[in-house]
């Protein structure tokens, strides 16, 4: 975890120091802006992995002399199939149609949006550990 | 549907294992309802192939209307719709999604021993994004006023609703905001497939390069495109819903448009670029038959490529007089080093190694040489003078294309290579070579004439120029040259068709591969492995397949055998 961790936290130290000398030089709003965004986007995540990895022991996949049964355990539950991706796509892309066509292709597009929406639920619910 | 709890195959030589579950649907329905990563990443691979057939036979159009002076083949509007399609097109339909979807879809869940993608139904409503935003996109060509035609930078105040009025600007952008969440959602799911299905043992410093660079694109995705999506959102709202955001009239700042655009576009070239990097370090050292020469070293030159060229916008924008240079120039220059640090690294990687010439390792070495003419004058551009001089003409054409020219390489080398881990069918090297040397004089051909186009003065983005100017036989071999690159793809075409037709069997490693995917079975079976070898160094198949060389001087896994946490 501890590489991940540096690997966000990097990222935010970085911008943060271009950010800074960035605004002093030129007092431009727009990119000084976004470059403050990229070291949040980097130090939100970052800074929660670091508190993390400082806590926790080494997962296997962070050790260099694991095992491969180390690690055998249940990871997870993942979907087969599942229609519902198909059925949002769908759907996200009618209703940004309608902002062009007008909004008679809304009222299908948002149909499909909640269908696939209760969909991806009730899929979860019924499916086990995830 | 249908739920598969999945557990950690056991290690080779463990209890043969039977985590085969249920595969689903079959034909049109299992396309359609799949979240099997490799039947996305195969969809990914296919469509945006086809992407980049219809961008490819824009510039043919292109390059035919430019073949003589006065032609008039296509109009100036047809043509303005054919040079802002064929470049959205190409950028963001193909080149990205083909790399960074297809290729990153298949491979990194396999490369790092995962059984599929973190979020499977993410990845798959990120395909059925990416193919509506991209038939939305085309689509506007059916539209009483065609396409966009304000060109893939889509500049305020052009690409407003006076100076660009109709559905097909309209749908331009709604394309493009769609196209950019699948982006984002992909990204998403690598950082999370990278950081928490990693198998035992594979630290993030024996991952292989491929997937460390689909990593740090992955981050870059996340920097870049909601800047894209929020800059598309408020265009959209200057053309219909009145704000005047980018409007001088309204006390909107039509640069601003440029600064958001750029702070995407050029994390976007290297969003481009990274994913076909990864694939060339994958390659060069199992047709070498080395180790990569500088691990570590390539993943911070990643990094760093990767982090300035996010600082690095506006040196698209010298020209407009508004932007620091010194700064912008200084951070441009400042690529060329951890680019220079991976030349090198490729080129020591091969040096004194057995070099096996396949298809494959041909056009990565056509790659390096085409990167690098791109690659320098790109360090030409980024000082303002010379950029002063030349934007806006051919020479920056001929620049951006020598680099992504490069970059098609490099991916039909990874297509050479992984092909037969997707199909478990050869591709025929004969006529692979042969498409290499079409495609690699062909690229040359048709860009080295546009640079010195550009530096005569010829300016991009014209439907046609004079016979005085004295630009048409320059153009003529340009023209030429691009039909050798059609060829190439043509050969390419024929390629698949014969292994479709006559399928030379390839096995489960025909190239002596180093990296986790080449582990399994050709094609990999439902959730990727039956078992898993020990991952001790970061070429774990060659550890297990070359056990007497696990401790000569070179091998990795010796110095990892004392296990230190890095």
């Amino acid at each position: 975890m501890k590489v991940e961790a540096w690997f966000l936290v990097g990222l935010a130290v970085f911008f943060g120091l271009v950010g800074a000398v960035y605004w002093f030089l030129s007092y431009e709003d727009a990119g000084s802006v976004m470059l403050a965004g990229t070291a949040l986007l980097g130090l939100l995540p970052g800074g929660y992995y670091l508190w993390w990895s400082r806590r926790m022991s080494p997962r296997p996949e962070d050790r260099s002399d694991a095992t491969i049964a180390s690690g055998a355990s249940v990871i997870g539950a993942f979907p087969s199939t599942s229609l519902w991706p198909f059925v949002a796509g769908l759907g996200f892309a009618l209703v940004a149609l309608a902002l062009i066509f007008g909004l008679w292709t809304a009222l299908p597009g948002f149909s499909l949006v909640f269908t696939a929406m209760v969909g991806f639920i009730r899929e979860s619910r019924r499916g086990g550990a995830v | 549907m249908t739920q598969a709890v999945l557990e950690r195959p056991p290690g080779r030589g463990d209890l043969p294992s039977d985590v085969h579950h249920d595969e689903g649907p079959s034909g049109i329905l299992k396309w359609l309802t799949s979240t099997d990563h490799k039947v996305i990443g195969k969809s990914y691979l296919i469509t945006s192939f086809i992407f980049f057939v219809i961008g490819g036979a824009m510039a043919l159009v292109i390059r035919a209307q430019l073949s003589s002076p006065n032609n008039a083949l296509v109009s100036q509007h047809q043509y303005n719709e054919l040079f802002t399609m064929h470049g959205s097109i190409m950028l963001l339909l193909f080149a990205g999604p083909f790399a960074f979807a297809g290729f990153a879809n298949y491979f990194v869940p396999l490369q790092v021993g995962a059984p599929d993608m973190a979020f499977p139904r993410l990845n798959a409503l990120s395909y059925w994004l990416f193919l509506s935003g991209g038939l939305i996109m085309i689509s506007g060509f059916l539209t009483t006023g065609g396409a966009a035609d304000f060109g893939w930078v889509a500049y305020a105040p052009l690409s407003n609703a006076t100076n660009s009025p109709g559905a097909g600007a309209d749908m331009w952008i709604i394309a493009l905001i769609l196209t950019g969440f699948s982006a984002i959602f992909t990204g998403v799911n690598i950082v999370t497939t990278v950081f928490y299905l990693r198998a035992p043992g594979m630290t993030m410093f024996r991952v292989p390069i491929f997937t460390w660079n689909m990593l740090v694109v992955a981050i870059l995705i996340l920097i870049a495109f909601p800047v894209l999506t929020s800059a598309l959102v408020m265009l959209f709202a200057d053309r219909h819903f009145g704000t005047h955001i980018f409007e001088v009239q309204g006390g909107g700042v039509p640069v601003l448009w440029q600064h958001l655009f750029w702070f995407f576009g050029h994390p976007e070239v290297y969003i481009i670029a990274l994913p076909y990097f990864g694939m060339v370090t994958d390659i060069i050292p199992v047709f070498s038959r080395k180790p990569l020469f500088g691990y570590k070293g390539m993943i911070f030159a990643t990094m760093a490529i990767a982090a300035l060229s996010t600082g690095v916008w506006a040196h698209h924008m010298f020209t407009t007089g508004v932007v620091l240079l010194p700064f912008f120039s200084l951070m441009s220059y400042l690529i060329a080093v951890p680019t220079g640090i991976k030349f090198f690294n490729w080129i020591a990687t091969m040096w004194r190694g057995q070099i096996r010439f396949t298809a494959s390792m041909l056009f990565c070495i056509g790659f390096l040489l085409t990167f690098l003419v791109g690659g320098l004058t790109g360090v030409l551009l980024a000082s303002p003078p010379i950029d002063f001089a030349t934007h806006d003409t051919y020479f920056v054409v001929a620049h951006f294309h020598s680099v992504v020219m490069a970059l098609v390489m490099a991916g039909v080398g990874a297509i050479f290579y992984w092909y037969p881990k997707i199909t478990n069918r050869m591709l025929n090297e004969t006529l692979g070579k042969a498409t290499f040397w079409f495609m690699f004089i062909g690229a040359n051909v048709t860009f080295m004439p546009q640079y010195l186009l550009g530096l005569r003065g010829m300016p991009r983005r014209i439907a046609t120029y004079p016979a005085s100017s004295g630009f048409a036989t320059l153009n003529l071999v340009s023209s030429a040259g691009a039909m050798l690159i059609a060829i190439s793809a043509l050969l390419l075409l024929w390629n698949f068709w014969i292994s479709w037709r006559k399928p030379v069997p390839a096995g489960d490693n025909p190239w002596d591969a180093h990296t986790l995917e080449w582990a399994t079975t050709s094609p990999p079976p439902h959730h990727n492995f039956n078992s898993l070898p020990p991952i001790r160094s970061e070429r774990p198949v060659w550890d297990a397949n070359h056990p007497e060389a696990a401790l000569t001087s070179h091998g990795a896994s010796l110095k990892s055998a004392g296990g230190d946490a890095l």
